[in-house]
């Protein structure tokens, strides 16, 4: 059984020439649009305020170690804090893939129908031992789940945790997970500008959070991620080396 | 045979179908299409590149157009 595949046709009736964004920009005016260099510059804030969160931690251990041994105790409390908060962030980051309660398995088997009619048969494969979608797009790899998106940058060493959902509390998994991947395609920029950014930091330390099938997701977009990417080939499917998000041919 | 869906509580619902050469399906189509706008809705054509387009007017010529729910940053 299947939804039928998605065959493509011209929108010129519909759309004109310049294809819109996403609408749900409108409740979030004070954002800038998200971007690559913008990304680039909140990366480098996270950096920057772990840096902050954590130097003098490590600095008032080594200096009571140095001043008094004795205090070593007290040094090694400080290290340890100093260890939980990258760590408390990064725990934060991996929420965003932690799936609900299974919904009704009708409607989740319907769901998925369309979810897979909307990806490849990789992508698929990925779905069914993960539970998360990987999807290529100009920023990074995305990994995509019920409740949010991990962007995993070019180059595979930061990772972006975002938090976003479609609305409403009734909707089967794979019909939240086909929410976000239809409006990312729709706008990248537009959707990581309306998601909540939860974390942004090393791939490896938000790897250790993550559970064992979320880790196949990651390592995978890590993989892609990694490889030196072809500029200006025009369509989504095109960029994709994992072609994972390209319409059955039916 | 181009399709209206919506992802909704039961996995997906085809709201409607039409043909090119059949003007009052694809009106009554179109009717579905703008009701389920306006209960708060948002339309989206599947194109075979892989991208998504959203649209506010029911197309003639897309085979599948999806509606989908608002998103938000959770």
């Amino acid at each position: 059984m299947s939804t039928g595949g998605l065959p493509g046709g011209s929108l010129a009736l519909a759309t004109g020439d310049r294809p819109a964004g996403l609408p749900e920009r409108a409740s979030v005016p004070w954002r800038p649009r998200v971007d690559d260099p913008l990304l680039r510059r909140v990366g480098r804030r996270w950096t920057i305020g772990t840096a902050w969160h954590t130097t003098p931690l490590i600095a008032a251990a080594a200096l009571l170690v140095t001043l008094a041994p004795v205090t070593a105790p007290v040094a090694i409390v400080l290290l340890a804090h100093a260890w939980i908060i990258p760590e408390l962030y990064a725990s934060r980051g991996a929420g965003v893939l932690r799936s609900r309660a299974p919904s009704r398995r009708g409607a989740e088997r319907r769901a998925l129908l369309l979810l897979g009619d909307l990806i490849d048969e990789r992508a698929r494969r990925l779905h069914e031992v993960s539970g998360l979608v990987l999807e290529l797009g100009e920023l990074g790899a995305w990994i995509i789940g019920e409740r949010g998106a991990v962007l995993v940058r070019p180059g595979a060493r930061r990772v972006n945790c975002y938090c976003v959902r479609a609305t409403g509390s009734d909707l089967p998994a794979a019909d939240r997970i086909a929410h976000l991947l239809l409006a990312l395609r729709c706008d990248e920029r537009d959707f990581a500008t309306v998601a909540n950014l939860a974390f942004s930091g090393a791939c490896w330390r938000l790897r250790r959070r993550l559970r064992p099938e979320h880790r196949l997701a990651l390592d995978a977009a890590r993989r892609v991620c990694s490889r030196p990417r072809a500029r200006g080939t025009g369509s989504a499917a095109a960029r994709s080396p994992l072609a994972v998000h390209a319409p059955r041919g039916r | 045979m181009p399709r209206l869906i919506r992802m909704d509580q039961t996995g997906h619902t085809t709201l409607a179908e039409w043909r090119a050469d059949d003007p009052a399906a694809f009106e009554a189509a179109a009717a579905a299409f703008r009701e389920q706008l306006d209960h708060g809705y948002f339309g989206l054509a599947a194109l075979p590149d892989g991208s998504a387009e959203q649209i506010t007017e029911l197309p003639l010529d897309v085979p599948t157009v999806i509606l989908r729910r608002p998103i938000a940053g959770g």
